[in-house]
């Protein structure tokens, strides 16, 4: 018998610190999906404020030269690292500053970022004046308005007034600029989709073998006519590429140099070291808004994400579409219907595990399946006439989706039935018990009570499609889809094409773009927009079914 | 559960009665045959993987669609048979230097051309330098080669295809004068800038000869301006000779069994390499020929055996060295012709008794043999295709076999056995599934995608795996409730993020970052742990009136501040550690006092990345079997005096183990199959290197990559396939195992 000691017991014999070292476990998980979600935030919310242009006296290789830019990325680095670049330093100091500057004007350059060190940097300036072009091509250009020229005439403008005439001219542009993207996209687009369609309708005739004269005739007639509306649009084209590129403006940049750029080019300019907070916030909303309604350029690297937003709800859509009635009739068959006993439970068991079975596979699955089989079927059966150009026989809309739905099924089935689970036996026997059949008793009382564990288990599976990527690989995400999904060509929902996705947008620009430093910040963007949309739709699953369990308990007692 | 009619028996209720019930059987069968077909569909995922894969071990049937007297002049002999791509048409080349073009099913002539050959000057060998373009060379008694080429032109009519045999001569119908004597024996090579000959003519003299190739650029022209001819050692009873296309080794096979090499890279200066005896004691050589590629040499002897052998570079001196790679038992009688397929490695060989063997060189596959005919086979022939064989027989019959071969590449030994490619100087793992040239043999190791995935799930875990089960002990556990109500969604939120997130966080943030500050970063795992330590010493130490402010079960909260602390200590003294420790570059420090190479994209980001992924999935299965522990039984364990860690470590643990052993396998599983985070944050090279600072490629990743750009229904397709099938039955296994245990658990917790 052992002596009882009331002595507390000592430090380590207590166990205090296992304790706490497993409470550092949680506190580390917390840490880093924090720092993960503020990382995100910061960086893809950066990406929209308008940046304060520097302009630098930098000593390079012994001679001062004119820097302008932004910084785009600054970071403290031993001494000895530049040295083993190759370039030698006298700097008395063990670490310096280094800065990634943003100098823009890829095309007057030949580069547009450049490494600077901060104890070379002579003078530091923030000119009022410096002025940001975003353009359609070669990206950024950071430079001074010296004049604007009409029809490449120089305008005798006041220079404090070159400014605003700028602005105005812009605005004009930009009208122009619209009307052009309509022509082109929405009237020139249709044409061609009306001839493509003709062209097939020919070869389908001609496939037949039963040459209808007069049905070609038609044809012939119909594609003169569209012939004659195309040329009338591109007269009016023609007239307005003219003039869009009548203005262009004088710009001197770092170097000294005198670059002329045409106003057609510019699709926006700031000058953003002379606006206060209120203007910038501003200009944060418009680029910010810009982002999300624009399309891509310059090879997804610049421009907006609007294509692959827009693909990625077409293609979570039909996904639920297909889920939920399959998942919640699946689930109230296994809960309601089928016998319970060994069969059921390694259905269920398999069901479950389906969840857990990586989702390439589904993509691989999709592939041969989908793809291959069953759209090359379709391809040969209803559009011989496309071939061998594939219709339904590529990746597209509907496979992806369609692959999708086989990926999340389980998750609707496994939430709604625990749903079903959820609802007391009592309910049932009370509606049974007052003369229900069972379907009634179904349809009355237990799909209604079990809809928002079938809302929880929608929701969980949009969220999980929305954020998969690797399936879409090979079902029909591409990198740049030239035609959304729908528009305004009969049957106005093309489930063929191919789609743009946000997932696989960040996949591709991070890493398969030909300028992944000019496409970082808006990656980071397109991260959080991501993660956004997917923790908002988690956090309302985690709400409904917390609600939903609190509903229950009450029930139960 | 049956639904009871009820007694009231009035004639309205009973219609009304009558249409719910129809009502409720058609609910019945609507919801069964729902049911049932997603169930059906998922099982189809599985038949359907299945389907594409099996293929792959299927064996390769023949069928024998025709059989004829050889077109032709029955006093010659064939000294060649060839099949053109369509395999409608072959063509046969005889001693007396006609060829004959015939259909390949009836055997009916089609075209006939004669070798303008004078009727004094016999063919006396014959050797085929190219075979896609079809050109070929006759040795002649004079001492010159001819080259000759079939080829075909295609027309189309309304109807059908019409093949039209063509005969040309790429370098004119005049002879090459070569030697003097009689041209014997010959081997010869010929890529865009020269040809070498490497012959024997009379009293058994080997000649090495050749010419360079002059392209005129105006007018295409080739010229070839000879080199002198050097006279070798004389080898008796020659066998075969044979020079590789890239004319660096020139072979002489005789029929004693010697192979001598030559090394013919410097023209001017041919010299013997090496003697090596090809056969065993009391067994001849009787057949020679090179693989597609004339990289290796297939050597068939009197005993019925197919060798393969190649030049091999030893590790020591870099000395080339002819090696036997491997054989394969073609029959029982000596092996008298051998043919390789054009565009792969396989082999068809036929003995002196008849018998025809099918092979696959790479994967070591006996393909199929057909049984002895009885009559001696000295000629075939297979289409480029390879889905028609011809054999010509002692007795003048032709036979014609059609073969349905398309996965010979893959077997098991090839998919997960070492395999000694051409060009390796041993046999190794290999995945190369592609290249740019044609007769490239494919490497398809599964070995070095499995090692590369283990590997990856190795370090994911190794970092999840105590963060997670940790974490889950604290929260299920020690806890206070209000904590645990923010602490479950945040880690939901954290299974929910999209994996292309983390992988491209890892590749473009966190693997530069790790890169800079790698010393810092290990010293995290060190210190983060003691600094929590030592929180918890202070905190033991504190007056109990700090305590009051902060309740029990908010330890995790107060940790937060700490770590957060100690990291950027860590990353910030960073720099410095690198400086005064490792002469200012830790990468560079690694790779020469350790040896050990450092890849930016590595094992120690996929760990990081793809630990972060499982985490989530650990900790929720975890935390659930640790908090449905019956509360009765820690009680009584807290009852009888038990500290709150003793009961954990003693009663808590010990119950909840299958639970997390169970969390453990679906975190593996998870992290097994994960595709993006792998694809974005590695370098994808498939190394078999285990080091933490070291890429991979993962099954996953491979199979994303490569499978949009694989040929439908090529063996490289089937075998991507293959490899989702071992992803999808290797992750359900142990879900299925863990959710077997999780059930039981849950059994065991009801009855206590």
């Amino acid at each position: 018998m052992q002596d009882i000691k009331t002595k507390k017991p000592g430090f380590f014999k207590s166990g205090t610190p296992w304790v706490w070292l497993n409470a550092g476990a949680v506190s580390a998980s917390i840490i880093m999906v924090v720092g993960l979600l503020i990382l995100i935030a910061v960086r893809g919310l950066g990406h929209f404020w308008p940046k304060t242009v520097w302009e630098f006296d930098y000593l390079e290789y012994g001679e001062t030269i004119v820097l302008m830019g932004e910084r785009s990325k600054v970071e403290t680095i031993p001494v000895s690292q530049l040295q083993s670049s190759g370039r030698t330093y006298d700097f008395d100091q063990e670490f310096v500053e280094r800065t990634l500057l943003k100098t823009g004007n890829r095309d007057v350059y030949g580069f547009d970022f450049k490494l600077i060190v901060k104890p070379n940097e002579v003078k530091v300036r923030k000119p009022e004046d410096a002025i940001v072009f975003e353009r359609t091509q070669w990206g950024n250009f950071y430079g001074y308005l010296q004049a604007i020229r009409e029809q490449g005439n120089e305008l005798s403008i006041d220079s404090s007034m070159l400014w605003n005439e700028l602005k105005k001219r812009i605005k004009r542009v930009d009208k122009l600029r619209e009307r052009i993207h309509e022509i082109e996209k929405e009237d020139i687009g249709a044409i061609n989709y009306k001839i493509e369609k003709l062209r097939l309708q020919q070869r389908k005739i001609e496939l037949l073998g039963n040459l209808d004269k007069a049905e070609l005739d038609r044809i012939a007639a119909q594609k003169v006519a569209y012939d004659e509306e195309y040329a009338v649009l591109k007269q009016e084209l023609d007239s307005l590429y003219a003039d869009i590129k009548r203005d262009s403006v004088d710009m001197q940049v770092m170097t000294g140099q005198r670059v002329q750029i045409s106003l057609a080019d510019i699709l926006k300019a700031t000058r953003p070291n002379s606006m206060g907070v209120g203007e910038k916030l501003l200009h944060y909303f418009i680029n910010l808004k810009n982002f999300i309604t624009e399309d891509p350029r310059e090879a997804n690297t610049e421009g907006g994400i609007f294509p692959a937003i827009f693909g990625t709800v077409m293609m979570v859509l039909l996904m639920s579409i297909i889920v939920t009635p399959f998942g919640v009739v699946a689930a109230i068959y296994l809960r309601e219907y089928a016998k319970q006993g060994f069969i059921t439970r390694l259905v269920r068991i398999s069901v479950n595990n389906l969840a857990g079975v990586p989702s390439i596979v589904y993509g691989v699955f999709g592939l041969g399946f989908f793809v291959y089989l069953v759209g090359g079927r379709i391809d040969e059966w209803f559009y011989p006439e496309a071939l061998p150009a594939p219709t339904f026989g590529s990746g597209g809309l509907m496979w992806a989706s369609l692959t999708l739905a086989l990926l999340t099924v389980p998750v609707v089935i496994v939430a709604t039935e625990e749903g079903l689970a959820r609802i007391p036996r009592s309910i049932r026997e009370g509606s049974l018990a007052l003369g229900a059949t069972k379907a009634e008793t179904l349809w009355r009382t237990v799909i209604p009570m079990a809809s928002p564990a079938m809302m929880t288990g929608l929701i969980l599976a949009v969220a999980r499609a929305a954020g998969e990527v690797a399936p879409l690989m090979l079902v029909g995400a591409v990198k740049l889809a030239p035609s959304l999904p729908v528009d305004f060509n009969a049957p106005f929902i093309h489930l063929e094409r191919k789609f743009m996705h946000l997932g696989f947008h960040i996949y591709d620009v991070g890493f398969q773009s030909p300028n992944v430093e000019a496409a970082r910040p808006l990656v980071y963007a397109t991260a959080l927009i991501l993660v956004v949309v997917i923790v908002v739709l988690n956090l309302s699953a985690i709400y409904i079914r917390n609600h939903l369990r609190e509903k229950y308990r009450t029930m139960e007692q | 559960m049956e639904a009871q009619p009820t007694s009231l028996n009035l004639q309205s209720a009973s219609r009304s009665w009558q249409w719910r019930k129809v009502k409720d059987v058609l609910m019945r069968r609507v919801v069964q045959f729902g049911g049932i077909s997603v169930i059906a569909a998922i099982a189809l995922i599985f038949v359907f993987l299945l389907s594409v894969v099996y293929p792959l071990f299927e064996t390769p049937s023949t069928q024998q669609i025709a059989s004829y007297q050889v077109p032709g002049d029955e006093n010659s002999k064939s000294i060649f048979l060839a099949i053109e791509e369509q395999a409608e048409i072959a063509m046969r080349v005889s001693d007396a230097g006609e060829m004959l073009f015939f259909d390949v099913t009836s055997g009916s002539i089609i075209y006939k051309h004669s070798l303008p050959i004078a009727a004094d000057n016999p063919i006396r060998s014959f050797q085929v330098i190219n075979e896609t373009l079809g050109i070929m060379v006759v040795g002649l008694q004079s001492g010159d080669l001819l080259f000759f080429r079939h080829h075909y032109q295609l027309e189309f009519t309304e109807t059908r295809r019409i093949i039209h045999p063509k005969v040309s001569y790429p370098y004119g119908e005049e002879l090459f004068q070569v030697v003097d004597g009689p041209i014997l024996d010959f081997g010869i090579g010929e890529n865009e800038d020269s040809i070498s000959i490497l012959l024997r003519t009379d009293n058994d003299r080997i000649i090495f000869k050749s010419f360079e190739k002059e392209t005129s650029l105006i007018e295409e022209d080739v010229t070839l301006s000879p080199l002198d001819a050097i006279t070798l050692s004389p080898v008796a009873r020659v066998l075969g000779i044979l020079v590789d296309p890239e004319q660096e080794w020139g072979y002489v096979l005789n029929k004693e069994g010697n192979l001598l090499t030559f090394d013919i890279r410097d023209k001017n200066n041919p010299e013997l390499q090496e003697n090596v005896r090809v056969t065993e004691r009391d067994v001849v050589p009787t057949s020679l020929a090179y693989l597609t590629g004339g990289i290796s040499l297939l050597i068939g002897d009197s005993e019925g055996k197919l060798s393969q052998w190649f030049q091999v570079r030893s590790e020591g001196d870099l000395r080339f060295k002819l090696t036997k790679i491997r054989d394969q038992q073609i029959g029982t009688a000596p092996v008298i012709s051998i043919v390789a397929e054009q565009l792969r490695k396989g082999v068809i060989a036929a003995t002196e008794a008849g018998e025809i063997k099918l092979l696959y060189t790479t994967s070591e596959r006996d393909l199929l043999s057909l049984p002895a005919g009885g009559s001696a086979i000295r000629n075939l022939a297979v289409a480029p295709r390879a889905d028609i064989f011809l054999a010509e027989n002692d007795a003048g019959k032709l036979k014609v076999w059609h073969i349905d071969n398309h996965h010979p590449e893959s077997s098991m030994r090839a998919l997960w056995g070492k395999v000694w490619y051409e060009d390796y100087i041993e046999p190794d793992f290999v995945w190369q599934s592609s290249s740019a040239s044609s007769d490239f043999e494919p490497k398809f190791s599964l070995i070095p995608l499995t090692f590369g995935t283990l590997k990856a799930a190795f370090y994911a875990m190794l970092f999840a795996m105590p963060l997670a089960i940790c974490g889950a002990i604290f929260t299920a556990y020690f806890m206070a409730p209000r904590m645990r109500g923010a602490v479950k969604p945040t880690i939901e939120i954290m299974e929910a993020l999209p994996t292309v997130i983390l992988g491209f966080l890892a590749g473009l943030w966190l693997a530069p970052f790790v890169e800079r500050h790698l010393p810092g970063v290990f010293s995290v795992f060190l210190l983060a742990p003691l600094g929590v330590v030592l929180v918890s010493l202070l905190w033991w130490k504190a007056p109990s009136r700090w305590k009051m402010y902060i309740p029990d079960g908010w330890q995790a909260a107060i940790l937060i501040i700490p770590i957060i602390i100690v990291t950027w200590l860590c990353v910030s003294v960073s720099p410095y550690v690198e400086r005064w420790l490792f002469d200012g570059d830790i990468r560079i420090w690694m790779s020469e006092s350790l040896g050990v190479g450092f890849d930016q994209r590595n094992a120690l980001i996929i760990g990081i990345a793809m630990g972060f992924a499982v985490i989530p999935t650990i900790f929720s299965i975890a935390e659930d079997a640790i908090f449905s522990v019956p509360k009765h039984l820690t009680s009584g364990s807290l009852a009888l005096g038990a500290t709150p860690w003793q009961t954990l470590v003693r009663v808590v643990l010990p119950s909840a183990s299958p639970g997390i052993f169970s969390a453990v396998m679906i975190g593996f599983g998870r992290a097994v199959g994960e595709t993006m985070i792998v694809l974005m944050a590695t370098g994808n090279t498939p190394v078999m290197d285990f080091s933490i600072f070291q890429g991979m490629r993962t099954l996953s990743a491979n199979v994303a990559v490569e499978l949009p750009e694989s040929e439908v229904d090529s063996t490289h397709y089937r075998i991507l396939f293959l490899a989702a099938f071992v992803l999808f039955i290797f992750t359900f296994f142990f879900n299925t195992v863990a959710e077997i245990v999780r059930q039981r658990l849950r059994k065991k917790y009801a009855s206590l």
